[in-house]
């Protein structure tokens, strides 16, 4: 963004009317902020989709700013995610005001609890519009309410709606446009008497010490206070002699034994509960098992549960590995073909070489994995639409405790499988900030789709074919074997940071099992599109000016070809011109002599080119980046070349892939073997031995399994640890881990006489 | 009795918890004395435990319904 466009921003901002969006987590708070903005932001039928807070633009006469946040039971802050609905609706956060509407999504099949919120949201002292959601559902299972009735005991607008139906949005964009809406009334319940007295005291300190808190906040701000430490600590710095009184209400509290941190949830439901009973009517036609309880007795079985699990992920895999790869081959075969149109039509030189080489060549190698991807994304999405992603914890919980982790746990590490970023990312939702630093640090052992590349293609092109037991194939056990890996060795390294770093603190679980849903392809499809374009995206950028890097890399210093070569060379010429001259001196023309003899002498010629290219690369800066590190590696048994590519890979994995791309077709003039993999099988050290055996490949699929080849999971943990200290113990530990591996596998190897 | 003794099937009143500082977030879910809460089934593993209340489904662990104490008499 321009410096001016920022600046213009600012200004519309100032002016813009902005509404927040909150609500219990998996309401449907996301799909009506993207009708009423017409974007695309991530929806899934799993509670804790939305992790950070998205603003939109609601477009009209007058624009309207929308804020989407993440889904809170309460507004009493106890998770990351949480706290940032809080610090947005209570304008906590500097430079920003409070919202000037507040707009409640409610999921009408599950009203009660939802209110709970919406009681607190109403005590902020804010113009609150309740969005009554999922209104198709409440009909589904019986549920009658009384929408005027529940309009006047809140004393706000209520709106009944079914967002995904596009149905009701109309109305609820008229409210949000309204000018005349009137803040929440003030509240009718109250807290236990005891409490209720501390409260009027605390409320004149706070209105002195901090009097920016608007009046109608105050309330809730000193109620926050007494029962949460995290808005206790935040007082602290703000309002110390508040924070200091509060602390002595605690303790009188306390020494009367009154349950003061249970006051306000036992006053709202104690108000609520009652208001609930009179608004609902449950039809009595309508069975008691819901169809999603039906289906929940199936799949969360105690053998067939985790059967359908295990189907499902053998499922994902089959696809992902064996239903892309006819496309694949298609997008691959089209990388040649269109490398060779370039070489057709433009003149030969460094320029084109640069081209198809390394720009070609590097993107192509790279955009052939997209259909895995598309593949893993349209699973992943599906898994969260219908539901099955909370079973997915529900199932797998016990296990995940076993190794210090928890069934939250389970949706951040399988969305690792596509990528760390996101997986990363979704560990917010983890309530207790242990289990969320031990999910952060141990995702990137997840094999993400990354290094998919590098597994593919070197398994096809080092590990034997054929089947094991007649049945699964050779190779497609050893890529289930890398996956395998990464996720023992993430489990492995969970269980170590529980008993080491976080000794003795057991995590909390508590998650909704939503109901399930019929999937929404349309959305799914446009989350696969986004992921997509932003995976191609990257390696349009990355890859492609690593490409460019990488290619002059090997393409300089130009170097003159050693004496030995220049004899190779000069030996050549001289047999070629003798057999011309002696065509020659049988009456043969001179053009066609040459041209025959050319011909006949292709293939000495063709390995003289090889020689010159190979010196120039091993005399090239990436030779000389290869050669340095060779004698750390050897003992890993890479050479110079996979050296040098494991460097090019520090910042991501998967350009390994075109830095062999560039490092063997600049070395390569032949065209018989367009393939890296035919090239890579090809190559020998001097004395003939292949550089690459099945124990080489073995050992680099384990080092790649195992390192933290990525610049973008460094800064993500950087920013959600708040520390460089964590993203560098992850690198450390896991190159650490990806040496010592790779160092046991071939040594043993070929102590056992593999190699 | 505690939530945790109890069968899948069986639905029974809350009377309270057994440590002194309750988890605030169950009871942000409407599990408080009074509540009545069903459960349903336990997970393959035999942990968690899903349970019905306030008509949603909450998954929690063992360790934890075995903090909520239960009236004697059943609900209705
Ligand atoms: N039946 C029904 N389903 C809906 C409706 N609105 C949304 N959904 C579905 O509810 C699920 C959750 O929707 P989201 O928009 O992701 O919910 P959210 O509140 O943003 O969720 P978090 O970001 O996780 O807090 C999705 O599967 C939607 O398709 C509705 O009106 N009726
Ligand atoms: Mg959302």
């Amino acid at each position: 963004m321009s410096k001016s466009s920022v600046h213009t921003n600012l200004k519309q901002v100032a002016k813009l009317k902005r509404v927040a969006l909150i609500g219990n987590p998996n309401v449907g708070k996301t799909t009506v902020f993207n009708v009423l903005t017409g974007m695309r932001q991530k929806v899934g039928n799993y509670p804790g989709v939305t992790v950070e807070k998205k603003t939109g633009r609601m477009d009209g006469e007058v624009p309207i700013e929308i804020i989407d946040l993440p889904g809170s039971y309460s507004l009493s802050p106890k998770s990351l995610d949480e706290r940032i609905a809080y610090d947005v609706l209570s304008g906590h956060l500097a430079n920003e005001p409070r919202p000037d509407l507040v707009v409640c999504i409610v999921d009408a099949s599950n009203l009660e609890r939802n209110l709970y919120l919406v009681t607190q949201v109403l005590d902020l002292g804010l113009p609150v519009i309740v969005a009554l959601n999922m209104m198709d559902a409440a009909e589904a299972a019986g549920l009658v309410i009384d929408l005027k009735l529940l309009s006047e005991k809140l004393g706000v607008p209520v709106l009944p709606m079914s967002a995904s139906k596009n149905e009701g949005i109309g109305k609820l964009k008229y409210q949000i446009r309204r000018t005349d809406l009137t803040v929440a009334p003030e509240r009718s319940w109250t807290l236990m008497p005891a409490v209720e007295v501390e409260i009027p005291a605390l409320i004149q300190i706070l209105a002195e010490e901090a009097p920016k808190v608007p009046e109608r906040q105050r309330f809730i701000e000193v109620l926050q206070c007494l029962t949460s430490d995290t808005m206790l600590d935040y007082w602290n710095k703000w309002a110390p002699n508040f924070q200091k009184e509060v602390q002595q209400a605690r303790l009188r509290l306390l020494s009367n034994k009154v349950p003061y941190q249970q006051a306000e949830v036992i006053g709202r439901y104690g108000w609520l509960s009652p208001l609930v009973a009179q608004v609902v009517t449950r039809k009595k036609n309508v069975g008691d098992a819901s169809v999603s309880d039906k289906i929940d007795a199936v799949l969360t079985h105690r053998v067939f549960g985790p059967l359908f699990f295990g189907l499902i992920l053998l499922l994902i895999f089959q696809a992902v590995f064996s239903w892309a790869t006819p496309l694949m081959d298609l997008i691959e075969s089209s990388v040649i073909g269109l490398g060779a149109i370039i070489r057709a039509s433009f003149p030969a030189g460094m320029a084109t070489d640069l081209l198809v080489d390394g720009v070609v060549s590097g993107v192509g190698n790279v955009v052939v994995f997209l259909p895995q991807i598309l593949l893993l994304f349209f699973f992943l999405g599906l898994m969260e639409d219908t539901g099955y992603m909370a079973r997915s914890a529900f199932i797998m919980d016990r296990l995940m405790s076993r190794v210090g982790l928890g069934g939250g746990s389970v949706v951040p590490l399988l969305s690792s499988f596509a990528c760390a970023i996101p997986g990363i990312m979704a560990a917010r939702t983890l309530a207790n900030p242990k289990d969320r630093l031990i999910t952060i640090m141990v995702a990137p052992l997840m094999s993400c789709s990354a290094r998919l590349p590098v597994y593919t293609l070197f398994i096809a092109a080092f590990l034997p074919t054929g089947k094991v037991l007649g049945l699964i194939t050779f190779q497609g056990l050893a890529m289930f074997s890398m996956y395998l890996l990464g996720t023992v060795m993430a489990f492995v390294a969970s269980m170590v940071l529980k008993r080491i770093v976080f000794k003795g603190e057991s995590s909390f679980f508590a998650m909704e099992l939503p109901p399930y849903r019929m999937p929404r392809f349309k959305q799914i499809f446009w989350r696969m599109i986004d992921r997509s374009k932003a995976f191609v995206i990257r390696a349009g950028k990355i890859i492609f000016g690593m490409s460019i890097i990488l290619w002059g890399l090997a393409r300089f210093p130009v170097t003159e070809p050693s004496a030995e070569i220049a004899l190779l060379r000069s030996s050549a010429d001289t047999v070629f011109e003798q057999r011309v001259d002696s065509l020659a001196s049988i009456g043969v023309p001179y053009a066609e002599a040459s041209e025959q003899i050319g011909a006949e002498m292709a293939s000495r010629y063709r390995r003289v080119d090889a020689a010159e290219a190979g010196f120039q690369i091993e005399h090239s800066f990436i030779g000389k980046i290869g050669h340095t590190l060779e004698p750390v590696m050897r003992p890993l048994g890479f050479d110079w070349k996979i050296s040098a590519g494991i460097v090019s890979a520090f910042a991501a994995r998967e350009v390994i892939i075109s830095a062999l791309a560039t490092i063997y077709s600049v070395g390569d003039v032949g065209e018989d073997s367009p393939l890296l993999r035919e090239k890579l099988k090809a190559d020998t050290y001097p004395n003939g031995d292949p550089v690459y055996t099945p124990l080489v490949a073995v050992s680099l699929l384990v080092f790649f399994v195992l390192a933290l080849q990525c610049m973008s999971t460094l800064a993500i943990a950087k920013r959600e640890t708040n520390s460089w200290k964590w993203p560098a113990v992850m690198w450390l530990y896991m190159t650490g881990l990806a040496y010592l591996f790779s160092l046991i596998i071939y040594q043993g190897g070929m102590a056992l006489g593999w190699g | 009795m505690t939530l945790a003794d109890l069968k899948p099937g069986d639905k029974a009143i809350v009377k309270g918890w057994s440590s002194s500082v309750p988890p605030l977030r169950l009871m942000e879910h409407g599990i408080l004395p009074g509540t009545v809460v069903e459960i349903v089934r336990f997970a393959p593993l035999g942990d968690p435990v899903d349970i019905k209340v306030r008509g949603f489904h909450l998954s929690i662990r063992k360790e934890d319904a075995a903090q909520i104490i239960l009236e004697t008499e059943f609900p209705a």
